[in-house]
């Protein structure tokens, strides 16, 4: 377990470095990119963030908020999940709250009992914390040093990275749908409104998901990752 | 706002969204629709987003080019369970390539 986690660690620290020159590539600078790693610590929500700025800049900013703040939802229904079995209070549970994301949520409630859950979580946490923020500032310092996004694919990187996000939730033919609803509604209504707000519309296909998912094999969504 | 401010706002926002979840009795939020609709949200925006940055060109308007080949190359890379890193460098890759060669 205690290499289970430390192997998370690591390897979202690869996505650090995606993030990072990503993050700069879209017109941050090294210490807003490390600033997003250490405060809001939720990948998605990152990768979210700085794609709509490097589309519409700072005019877009509340969509950029908006979408990075919708993605960090189910941070919260994890959070649901690891009160009980966690059991901290004070300053610790603060500290939990930070780190309260797919990767040490995931490797907590896969384990034996609360023992294993408890170290799982916080090793797992913590070790993605520090490889995900050094990763972020060696990325960022990568990006700086390209110059021109596009001539390294940096923009199609950014594409790559979010359906690499999104595959592994396409468990369901119910999510496929909501996908494919989602990157429809986004397309159609690109040319008619400002960047990022699409993106916050075509969340609605979520709501897809409210009546109850048939019974014929699917896993329901919003299982966890 | 600059983008500062924005950063901060985000941040705050992505950390209070977490601490909610510790923080508020479960019930609140027990329906199973509700539930549903926050799981199935991270679907929904990120396949906009895939959509979004794959196909905005200059200005808001939709172009293909070489970021199609490029997600095609990362979809590829996925069904043969390559993980994130190579992903995302095999899709950089590919569009650096294509406009090397002078498309895109």
């Amino acid at each position: 377990m205690l290499r289970q986690g430390l192997s998370v660690g690591v390897a979202t620290g690869a996505y650090g470095i995606s993030f990072g020159a990503l993050a700069v590539a879209a017109g941050l600078d090294v210490w807003q990119a490390c600033a997003l790693s250490l405060l809001m610590f939720t990948g998605g929500s990152q990768f979210a963030f700085v794609g709509i700025i490097a589309a519409g800049g700072l005019a877009s900013a509340a969509s950029a908020i908006a979408a990075a703040s919708m993605l960090g939802l189910r941070n919260a229904l994890y959070a649901l999940e690891l009160t009980p079995l966690l059991g901290v209070r004070g300053p610790r549970r603060v500290a939990a709250a930070h780190l309260t994301i797919d990767e040490s949520m995931a490797v907590a409630v896969t384990q034996d009992d609360v023992p294993a859950s408890r170290l799982g979580f916080w090793v797992t946490g913590i070790s993605v914390f520090v490889l995900w923020n050094l990763t972020t500032f060696v990325g960022a310092l990568v990006g700086n040093a390209i110059g021109d996004p596009r001539t390294y694919g940096l923009d199609a990187a950014a594409c790559a990275a979010f359906i690499a996000l999104l595959w592994p939730r396409l468990r369901s033919r119910d999510s496929v749908a909501i996908a494919v609803v989602g990157g429809v509604v986004a397309t159609l209504l690109t040319p008619t409104l400002p960047p990022g707000i699409p993106v916050v519309v075509a969340a609605a296909a979520a709501l897809l998901a409210w009546r109850e998912p048939r019974v014929n094999g699917d896993e329901p969504i919003g299982a966890r990752s | 706002m600059n983008l500062w401010g924005a950063i901060i706002v985000a941040a705050v926002i992505a950390f209070a969204t977490k601490l909610a979840g510790h923080l508020i009795p479960a019930h609140l939020l027990s329906g199973r629709s509700t539930r549903r609709v926050m799981g199935a949200m991270p679907v929904a925006l990120l396949a906009a987003l895939v959509a979004t940055q794959t196909f905005t060109g200059p200005s808001g308007t939709l172009v293909v080019d070489a970021r199609l080949a490029a997600v095609g190359v990362a979809v590829l890379a996925l069904l043969l369970r390559a993980p994130f890193i190579v992903v995302v460098v095999a899709g950089a890759a590919t569009a650096a390539g294509l406009r090397w060669l002078g498309w895109g």
